[in-house]
């Protein structure tokens, strides 16, 4: 077995050394009755090629991003990953190390840490960030625990255009708490009123931007009211590419700001790993969650960094803990900041105005079949389309023709007859011409 | 302190922050300029730039080159952290994890073109459920305390439904702390229980604080000192007795996987981290997975989304309505859970096998047990017995010697290992946990014993000052952590 090292003259040694006669000696604490003398009932060791063939098989029968014209979104998008990103991050010493508790054998990941902290601050508008979250939707539980502990306040509100999966996940992850969750109706129109809504019972208001259904929202008086009352804003970001190009929730009063990292370097990988973003104002800072990585000076002065303010954190505060999180996503972030590295400010915006060109090319493409309708006014690189025919059959079909044309949004809510021709579609830099023209003629012999 | 004028000392280079580093307009990533076009931003155009540094593809590449060489992973060094079976990372994980049928692929495709990527959480499933015993699986929690947090939600839905929540979750004192920071998560008090003077659960305190309100007992099982818990069946009877659950920490499943059916020890949930006993890689910090395993009486509550097989085609249960007569308690994460991580440790399962994994948990308490064999003369076991997959030492060895556990440990990084787990489990004085695991040679073992011991009779000898000024040979000593907690300073900025 190519893992594992000890030969078998080394373990009768060291079963010498020990004083036992055997392995199964060592085992002793476990009750009779528990202990196994037999493998369990599954396959024997394999080598590297029969374990390939058998995954490449099971990979074989999905249709890759790749192979398809390809217009999914909904908080996961495709993006173009340069080569040197998934190099530097499988470099053994990125990929096969701890989190950085011993930071003197962890100034890499610590610098690379801080320079992401700095990253996601920057392009969100905030004074800090953390180290990471699991994901969008985590952060986002996170960020309404968090503006309950800092309004001492018992309810949090959130918009119809937040990520479905985030609401779900807020919902669940404070079920069991004293906190009230106010879930608004999903709102593809646009139409709900959170300004009137907002009042002293409120923690928190959660919005996104660009919102599930595409359009963007100006929040800056929706920040106001919240100021008025000492209700925290949360604006989440589910595609920060959208940053590059448009105002960031620092600038429109946001409190705390959660994203999903995913977009840069990370990849799809069936929506799983992602990055959670969160961000915040220095003056919460001792209420956040996750962990934080400082500058300090070593025992000869020069400048390092460490893993800091942990008394927050579960290993040293246990049940009295600002999070139980632990395993972050760490190499995720390292995806995330080299990716961002490698765009520079030049980049960011770049990758941002293609994306947005992609997006209103297709949008004018789509919305001249016959019979489909965009419905999101303003939007960054997704939006929100209608169609003659339920969303969810049509995309099977364009499926069927090899085409992965967006997310039907009653796969979401399907309790909400009126989403049932909603389909969301979205654009990025990876589109091409051809692209959009097969997806908006395939749409059309669909739709005739 | 330099004696170089750069800064750098030959293969130990010095590297600014990618800020310091900007040339305004310089980017690695060629993309085309748009066409003109009309903006539907609807006036929310960003007015002031980000501010990120501008480099050139070889900067970028040289920048993460030099900063990993400042790490120690496991690739380069033996990590002994007791608790997080730091083993080899296997390359064809990664591989398999790339290729574009698992790495290219949406959540939100249609079932009919993710049917490989169905199969496969499925098939990581039912290799879980079957060396765990357990009849259900929670696929989607993203790592240890999510798992946690994913057993005890279920746990608590189980109550609810039965009526009532009850109020505390009992564990140990010598748990992880991410164990009462879940219960309290999930809306429970945490009572400790104290360990016995064999490093165990004291079972008559246990049983003293079972009452009507306790909802579940969390174990981890062998423990945080690296001992199996012996007693575990009569754990699991006075707690089912009390009417509450019984929860383990799966942290440490990499000792017994292969040779003990959790099922069999009377244990109703229990998370597994993949990025510990299945090989995926810790990353610096992550990503993991915690799926987590469920009793019979708590499966019809397990979390959305879940992968189901009907003749022959999977399919996605993303809603309550559709689970049937299941009761899921909610969602826990988004999309599907860490689905590049299951592809990760299938790859690992499937490489070890059934047979293959007894052989690793033998191999990792075979190594464990032989370290704490050739050091327990020079160091001080805190417990009498054969251990599991880790040694657990406390620092009475260090007493007079002006030595601390945290001197120690800095004292092995110059020897070139990575330290042990230092200061937990807390049930001992000045704690030092040293989980080999089964991937190491024996070779690498009596390097690191030649080590320690060498180290233990220098402090014996009164070398503390040569302690305190340990590590010498990294690119920064010791750090100043209190300084930058005091004034914290978390990300740069323009002078």
């Amino acid at each position: 077995m190519r893992y594992l090292p000890l030969t078998e003259s080394d373990r009768r040694d060291m079963l010498a050394a020990i004083g036992v006669p055997s392995v199964d000696s060592l085992f002793r604490d476990v009750p009779p009755a528990a202990r196994r003398d037999q493998p369990v009932d599954l396959p024997s060791h394999a080598g590297e090629m029969a374990v390939e063939r058998r995954l490449s098989a099971m990979a074989a029968r999905n249709l890759t991003g790749g192979q398809a014209p390809f217009f999914l979104g909904a908080g996961i998008y495709r993006h173009h990953i340069p080569a040197a990103v998934d190099h530097l991050i499988q470099r053994g010493e990125f990929l096969t190390s701890y989190t950085p508790y011993q930071p003197e054998v962890a100034q890499g990941t610590l610098q690379y840490l801080f320079e992401f902290q700095t990253q996601v601050a920057l392009i969100t508008g905030m004074e800090v960030a953390n180290a990471s979250m699991w994901d969008g939707a985590t952060a986002c539980a996170e960020a309404a625990l968090m503006a309950a502990r800092v309004t001492k306040r018992r309810k949090v509100l959130l918009s119809g255009n937040l990520h479905p999966h985030w609401r779900s996940v807020t919902a669940t992850q404070l079920r069991f708490t004293d906190i009230a969750v106010e879930a608004l109706d999903p709102d593809p129109m646009g139409i709900e009123d959170l300004i009137g809504r907002v009042g002293s019972d409120l923690a928190c208001v959660v919005v996104q931007n660009p919102g599930f259904f595409g359009r963007l929202a100006d929040f800056r008086a929706l920040s106001a009211a919240c100021r008025d009352s000492g209700v925290l804003l949360v604006v989440g970001v589910a595609e920060p590419a959208s940053l590059g190009l448009i105002e960031p929730p620092g600038a429109m009063g946001a409190d705390i700001v959660i994203g999903e990292g995913q977009s840069f370097g990370v990849g799809m990988s069936f929506g799983g790993p992602g990055l959670g973003l969160f961000a915040t104002r220095e003056k919460y800072l001792r209420q956040m969650p996750g962990r934080l990585c400082g500058r300090t000076i070593d025992a000869d002065g020069r400048p390092g960094y460490v893993l800091t303010l942990s008394t927050r954190e579960q290993h040293i505060r246990r049940e009295k803990a600002t999070s139980n999180i632990c395993t972050n996503s760490g190499l995720c972030a390292l995806a995330f900041t080299i990716h961002m590295a490698m765009l520079g400010g030049a980049g960011f915006e770049r990758l941002a105005k293609v994306n947005h060109a992609n997006a209103v090319a297709l949008a004018q493409r789509l919305a001249k079949v016959k019979g489909v309708r965009v419905i999101s006014p303003t939007f960054f690189n997704e939006f929100a389309v209608t169609l003659p025919k339920p969303a969810a059959a049509v995309v099977e079909a364009l499926a069927g023709r090899g085409i992965l044309g967006g997310v039907p949004a009653q796969r979401f809510y399907p309790s909400y007859p009126e989403l049932e021709p909603v389909l969301l579609v979205a654009a990025t830099e990876t589109n091409t011409a051809e692209d959009i023209d097969a997806f908006a003629t395939a749409l059309g012999e669909i739709l005739r | 302190m330099s004696e170089t004028f750069s800064g750098s000392r030959g293969l130990t280079l010095e590297q600014p922050l990618l800020f310091e580093q900007d040339s305004p307009g310089l980017t690695a990533v060629d993309l085309p300029e748009p066409a003109a076009f009309e903006d539907r931003l609807g006036g929310l155009a960003r007015t002031t730039p980000p501010g990120l540094p501008g480099l050139s593809e070889p900067q970028v590449v040289r920048h993460y080159t030099r900063l990993s060489q400042k790490n120690f992973g496991i690739d380069s060094v033996f990590y002994p952290l007791g608790s997080c079976t730091m083993k080899h990372n296997p390359r064809l994980n990664e591989r398999m994890a790339r290729l574009p049928g698992f790495g290219d692929i949406h959540p939100f495709q249609p079932e009919s073109t993710v049917q490989g990527a169905l199969e496969l959480i499925d098939t990581c499933a039912h290799w879980l459920k079957t060396l765990t015993g357990l009849p259900a699986i929670a696929m989607s929690p993203a790592a240890g305390a999510h798992g946690e947090l994913c057993g005890l939600m279920a746990i608590r839905a189980a109550l609810e439904d039965r009526g009532q929540p009850r109020k505390r979750v009992l564990v140990p004192e010598s748990a992880h702390g991410t164990n009462p920071a879940s219960a309290a998560a999930c809306g429970y008090e945490v009572e400790a229980i104290p360990a016995n003077a064999r490093g165990r659960v004291d079972l008559g305190a246990l049983k003293d604080r079972l009452d009507g309100e306790v909802a579940a007992f969390m174990l981890t099982n062998p423990n945080t000192c690296g001992l199996f818990e012996d007693e575990i069946l009569d754990i699991a009877q006075a707690v089912h007795e009390a009417g509450a659950f019984f929860y383990c920490d799966g942290a440490n499943f990499n000792a017994i996987v292969g040779r003990v059916r959790v099922a069999d020890l009377g244990i109703d949930a229990m998370h597994i981290n993949l990025h510990k006993t299945f090989s995926t890689p810790h990353g610096g910090g992550g990503p993991g997975a915690g799926p987590t395993v469920l009793s019979a009486e708590l499966a019809p509550f397990a979390p959305l989304p879940m992968v189901v097989e009907r003749n022959g085609r999977f399919h996605l249960i993303e809603h309550a309505a559709e689970a049937g007569d299941a009761k899921p308690f909610g969602r826990l994460k988004g999309y599907h859970g860490q689905f590049g991580v299951m592809v990760r440790a299938l790859a690992y399962m499937m490489s070890m096998g059934s047979d293959g994994l007894r052989q690793a948990s033998a191999d990792a308490v075979l190594n464990a047990n032989y370290l704490m064999a050739r050091l327990k003369d020079v160091l001080t076991p805190s417990f009498e017995g054969p251990c599991m997959h880790e040694a657990l030492f406390d620092d009475r060895f260090l007493k007079d010697t002006g030595v601390t556990t945290l001197d120690f440990a800095k004292a092995l990084i110059d020897e070139g290992f990575h330290p042990m787990t230092m200061y937990f489990p807390l049930v001992v004085h000045g704690a030092l946990l040293i989980e080999p695991t089964e991937t190491e040679s024996r070779q690498t073992l009596d390097q690191f014993i030649g080590s320690v011991r060498g180290l233990a009779a220098q402090a014996k000898a009164g070398a503390a000052e040569s302690f305190k000024a340990a590590p010498r040979f990294t690119p920064r000593r010791r750090l100043d952590e209190t300084t930058a907690a005091r004034s914290p300073v978390l990300r740069w900025a323009a002078e």
